[in-house]
């Protein structure tokens, strides 16, 4: 019986995966497949986010630094030096982790609440720094040529749909380095620090170390999203990729969607981005701040009332449906007998 | 003679202006079960929380296993083989008793499939096989007290430093953690042991070390304890 669930898990993801891979052709127009793509691009800040944040414990309310560091790294490589934007990812990435190390080194002394509120800051430092900063564009913002087109290049005029595939394709990586975590002894560990850290040291655990782990992993992820995201616009602001609601929004998918759990951020991003189009589309122009309304709402409403999110409450159900279906067999086999 | 497992001397530890272990010293030979009692404040948990590397002492020395140590982290007395439980549980509330005894295996080898095996073996050992799925937060105490153990011995240790299991367990559980600390003392690792619970620790310590406002007051085997004036005074009043 417990096969028969398995299976039916894995039928359902499989046919889920073959639903994503084959909307950009399933979806009617342009502005529902950018509808998708904002979705899958949320989604990945927010499985970055997790393995810091859900699986360590360590919540970062400053992830938008990462993904700025991520976007500027490209776009600045790609303008001054002319590299192709794969290798400016991955160099972003280099620099979002060598830029957490540095932060998380002291950071990491801070418990708890302290430590969300040094992350605010050093991501709001940050982003005043490249604001003043001319050489970065300041706060005019950098604009993207549109010189190489195709995959070589990461620009595409005509067709939004590889934007689709590319970011898919991000959101399937920081999917799978969050599982191969989640199964290895990291995983445990984590866990183990989240959830009674002087315990975690009784057995060996070096505190400090794995956290670092956490936050390399985490902000190498954080940064690539940031590199796609100034590929598709063509142009970024420190107000676009830095700001501390964006932090926030990525905190909040994890938290929304249920932390420690590796689908829960995609869960997350699908609610959260299907409120805010529609309060979007509700109060248009003059609506701007609702969203930060809402987020404060959705905080409110996870931690009160479950605060293991959507996919804990998803879980409670499941299990509840199980012994209900064993309850249900076990009086049928009275019956017959 | 060989050279005992654990020595401590002339340990002192201040908070302050405040003294919590004044010049203790003593040793602990391997496989031995050494009880340390005193009344309430007599620094039993600080001389504890020194030993497993959760307090730097003011001064004095530790050697333990042939090294000598001014100070230890937690995670380096763990790894050489000092493993602790905590007088308030704390196990790892949210996982499973398996997993918590995984994360305890790990110090020596971080093959899951390895640990996973290590601590099915070790919770059967602590009788907690038929719990390995439970969720630690949801157990009892007795239960999580055990998990601890369990824990605490996937760490392969030399020494297990037990502070109050016994403590609000009724008599048929202090009963089952007594036949535990004989059988861990059976695979050759020396326990010490705080305690409150006198008539659970007198009959299997094989030497009590009294402690009093902080200073070492007795040291000797357990019936000639019960029969000292100086720890007799402590505990009764003068």
């Amino acid at each position: 019986m417990r096969d028969e669930h398995a299976w039916a898990k894995r039928i359902v993801l499989v046919a889920l995966l073959v639903l994503v891979l084959a909307l950009p052709y399933l979806v009617g127009n342009a502005s529902q497949l950018n509808y998708a793509i904002l979705v899958l691009m949320i989604a990945q800040a927010g499985v970055a986010w997790n393995i810091l944040g859900g699986y360590a414990g360590q919540v970062s309310l400053g992830h938008a630094a990462f993904y700025g560091i991520g976007a500027y790294t490209s776009t600045q490589l790609l303008l001054v030096f002319g590299l192709s934007p794969w290798l400016g990812m991955l160099a972003g990435g280099g620099v979002a982790v060598l830029f957490a190390l540095a932060i998380g080194w002291p950071c990491f002394r801070l418990k708890g609440h302290y430590f969300a509120m040094a992350t605010i800051a050093i991501a709001e430092i940050l982003q005043i720094v490249v604001t003043n900063w001319d050489w970065l564009g300041g706060a005019v913002g950098l604009s993207l040529p549109v010189a190489e087109t195709g995959w070589r290049g990461l620009v595409f005029n005509k067709s939004k749909v590889p934007y689709y595939y590319l970011i898919l394709g991000l959101l399937l990586l920081t999917l799978g380095v969050s599982w191969l975590i989640e199964r290895s002894f990291l995983g445990y560990y984590f866990r183990a620090i989240k959830d009674e850290p002087d315990a975690a040291r009784s057995v060996g655990i070096d505190l400090t170390r794995y956290k670092l782990v956490a936050i390399t992993a985490s902000s190498f992820l954080t940064a690539l999203g940031g590199t796609f995201y100034a590929q598709k616009e063509l142009f970024i602001d420190p107000g676009s990729t830095m700001a501390t609601s964006l932090s926030i929004k990525i905190a909040l998918v994890a938290i929304l969607g249920g932390v420690g759990s590796l689908g829960g951020p995609v869960a997350g991003a699908v609610i959260l981005t299907a409120i805010e189009e529609t309060t979007r589309a509700m109060f248009g122009g003059t609506g701007r701040g609702t969203d930060l309304i809402i987020y404060a709402l959705l905080i409110i409403l996870v931690a009160v009332f479950y605060p293991s999110g959507v996919a804990g409450w998803w879980r409670d159900l499941e299990h509840r449906l199980l012994l209900f279906k064993r309850r249900d067999r076990a009086s049928g086999k009275r019956k017959t007998s | 003679m060989t050279a005992p497992l654990l020595a401590v001397r002339g340990l002192t530890k201040y908070f302050g202006g405040l003294s919590a272990n004044e010049d203790v010293s003593f040793a602990v030979d391997r496989g031995e079960i050494v009880g340390l009692i005193g009344p309430n404040g007599a620094g039993k948990t600080t001389l504890f929380n020194c030993l497993a590397g959760f307090y730097a002492p003011t001064a004095g020395t530790i050697e333990f296993d042939g090294e000598t140590f001014a100070a230890l982290s937690p995670e380096r007395a763990a790894r050489m083989g000092i493993a602790r439980t905590f007088q308030i549980v704390r196990t790892f509330a949210s996982m499973t008793a398996r997993d918590n005894v995984m994360v305890g295996a790990m110090i020596r080898n971080k093959r899951v499939a390895d640990a996973r095996a290590l601590a099915m073996e070790t919770l059967s050992f602590v009788g907690l096989a038929s719990r390995a799925a439970a969720t630690a937060g949801t157990m009892t105490v007795a239960e999580q007290r055990r998990l601890e153990i369990a824990r605490a011995l996937a760490t392969g240790p030399k020494l297990l430093l037990l502070d109050e299991v016994m403590a609000g367990l009724n008599p048929t559980e202090v009963r089952e953690a007594v036949n535990l600390v004989l059988r861990i003392r059976d695979r050759d690792i020396a326990c010490v042991i705080v305690e409150h619970v006198m008539e659970a620790i007198m009959p299997i310590a094989h030497r009590i070390v009294v402690l009093d406002a902080g200073r070492k007051i007795a040291d000797g085997p357990p019936d000639v304890i019960a029969r000292d004036p100086a720890v007799l005074a402590a505990y009764l009043g003068d």
